[in-house]
């Protein structure tokens, strides 16, 4: 069966600078997964390039039989649609910024939203939690509340593909687990596929049903999430001892982390 | 929603109402002060010196008043809008140091003598010029880079500026009386063309400016994510930045630097009705006119029969009224 999203050889990057080489990818429609790897491994230049946001080098990344290079801009953001890791909207309502998403829907010259769009903004901030906070001004939201609003706008433009980039990041444990449960339900409720840029490992096996690692540029290891949170290709790609076990109680892998100290310590009782 | 819109309409509808208001005090002051109540009939008596008056003076000094005031603060708003930065108005980007620098030329070079158009003609070739020079020198292979489009435009107005200080510090006193003169801004223009030309002019730039509404409040929440909403940001912000370009360049051809307006109006429409440009676009528009017709009443009256530089009014009242209403305001004042 044909893939419902594919990157197929997929290379992209910036003149001169960092390049992301042959990636090859495919995901299932309502597949939630994960994109992790160390800093200024590609993970954002992934998003750009697959939000054609960067002219891919070669390849094509494929949505549901259309590549996603070749559709107008409107089109594209009526497939695809980003959340950002911050969201500045300043002084507008956050019903007056999820109602954004509707623009890729309007007509050329349509001022005004119509009913459908009030209806579907209002659908979505339900959906989030968001909509008790409609009439509040973005800027006076908190983190935690910032994210689910730009969640709750990116799938107002009602897109076949959803791409979030670090939504945990800087928020605490609450939150964190607030906003996953809630991408979950998404991916499972709508049938949505999402990508999700994550820096916490043990998040991201938790909650994500595949995940991709990437290293300098190159894919590294794709898979379930035991089959990638493995101490090898941890200490190999990220550099970093780590000690890997599995949760009692969701039977995904946990990564540990052990300070230097410590090491030392251990090393020295082995003499 | 729908609550949304009425506010709206009644604003505008509001604004065009001060407008009709401001218009009548207008026509009614100034050296010769006719009563309010005799307009209508004045108009019909066509013989009449008061006839005159009106028609002759009054009338295309308020048309001119209404262009200039609300293509200026029009175009205030849409650059504040393009650049993200609320401190951004139609003078920063050198368009006016480069409108005052051709002007300058023109006189040190005693073209304003051979004909009346030299002014307005070289304040639009400076404007112009100026533009596409920020404008070039700011594109880039993939679109346009707004900050050094920014940076790049103070400092061909800092370029403009010394050079026309050069110039007038070589040149007769009186010729640097006339530049000073026409830098301090008036609305006292004699021909008839002109004015229909800036009339004309500002009302395409407000309605061309709505067709761009929608990609300027996707902009208020940046490049990046106004292109991820379906807004081809490229294209706007090249076409809005010409229609602000084109409504500054002709307004200081015409009337010369009147500062102030294209700040502190869309600043003071934004405080009262949001940052939306579905309503600040035409909002700032008839600010803008509001403003510079009530300054340029005030400028003409105070000290008659003399005239005051209207560069005055609108920098001393507009600046003074929008500190009171800044530091009163306690909603913290932020412009996206």
């Amino acid at each position: 069966m044909e893939s419902f999203f594919k990157i197929d050889h997929f290379s992209c990057g910036y003149p001169g600078k960092f390049v992301l080489e042959e990636i090859n990818l495919e995901v299932q429609k309502g597949d939630f997964v994960g994109i992790i790897g160390p800093n200024g491994s590609g993970k954002t230049t992934l998003f750009k390039g697959i939000a054609a946001e960067l002219h891919p080098i070669s390849g094509k990344s494929i949505l549901n039989g259309t590549s996603i290079q070749k559709m107008d801009l409107k089109t594209r953001a009526q497939n695809v649609a980003i959340v950002t890791q911050t969201i500045e909207a300043g002084a507008m309502t956050v019903e007056e910024y999820v109602l954004m998403g509707r623009l890729p829907y309007r007509r050329q010259f349509q001022f005004f939203e119509s009913e459908e769009d009030v209806e579907i903004a209002q659908k979505y901030m339900k959906l989030t939690g968001v909509d008790k906070l409609k009439d509040k001004n973005m800027n006076a939201l908190s983190g935690g509340e910032q994210q689910l609003a730009g969640i709750a706008r990116a799938l107002t433009q009602e897109p076949q593909l959803l791409l979030l980039d670090e939504p945990t990041s800087h928020l605490d444990i609450s939150h964190q687990v607030q906003i996953l449960n809630l991408i979950r339900r998404l991916s499972q409720k709508l049938k949505l596929t999402i990508l999700m840029i994550i820096h916490d490992l043990n998040l991201a096996g938790e909650y994500c049903d595949s995940l991709i690692m990437l290293n300098n540029g190159r894919l590294h290891k794709t898979g379930i999430p035991a089959e990638v949170l493995n101490y090898q290709d941890i200490e190999e790609v990220y550099e970093t001892v780590v000690i890997t076990r599995t949760n009692p109680v969701s039977g995904k892998p946990v990564v540990f982390l052990v300070s230097e100290n410590v090491l030392e310590q251990k090393q020295l009782d082995k003499r | 929603m729908r609550s949304k819109y009425l506010k709206w309409i009644l604003f505008l509808l509001a604004l065009i109402l001060l407008l009709a208001i401001s218009v009548v005090i207008s026509l009614s002051s100034g050296e010769v002060s006719l009563n309010i109540w005799d307009l209508p009939q004045i108009f019909v008596q066509k013989n009449s010196i008061e006839y005159t008056v009106l028609t002759k003076i009054r009338i295309p000094r308020l048309v001119l008043a209404i262009a200039v005031g609300g293509g200026l603060s029009l175009s205030g708003a849409i650059l504040q809008g393009i650049y993200r930065n609320p401190l951004v108005e139609p003078y920063t980007l050198g368009i006016s140091g480069g409108a005052a620098l051709g002007v300058s030329i023109a006189i040190v070079f005693g073209l304003n003598v051979l004909t009346f158009l030299a002014l307005p003609l070289f304040g639009f070739l400076g404007a112009i010029v100026t533009l596409f020079l920020v404008y070039f020198l700011s594109a880039k292979r993939d679109g346009l880079n707004i900050n050094s489009m920014l940076l790049i435009g103070v400092m061909v107005s800092f370029v403009s500026s010394s050079a026309m200080m050069f110039l007038m510090s070589t040149t007769t006193t009186d010729n640097v009386q006339s530049i000073v003169f026409w830098v301090m801004g008036s609305l006292d223009e004699s021909n008839d063309t002109l004015i229909k030309i800036a009339f004309y002019a500002s009302i395409f730039g407000l309605v061309t400016s709505y067709l761009f509404a929608q990609p300027l409040n996707a902009l208020r929440l940046g490049e990046a994510k106004a292109r991820h909403l379906g807004i081809n940001t490229n294209l706007s912000v090249r076409i809005l930045f010409f229609l602000a370009s084109l409504l500054t360049g002709i307004a200081v051809a015409v009337a010369g630097v009147i500062g102030f307006v294209g700040l502190v109006i869309p600043h003071t429409i934004r405080l009262m009705i949001g940052n939306d440009y579905r309503a600040l676009l035409g909002g700032s528009f008839l600010g803008g006119a509001i403003f510079l017709v009530l300054s340029d009443t005030v400028a003409r009256t105070i000290i008659s029969p003399n005239e005051l530089p209207i560069g005055v009014i609108t920098g001393l009242v507009g600046g003074i009224v929008f500190i009171i209403v800044l530091s009163r305001s306690r909603s913290n004042f932020k412009l996206n």
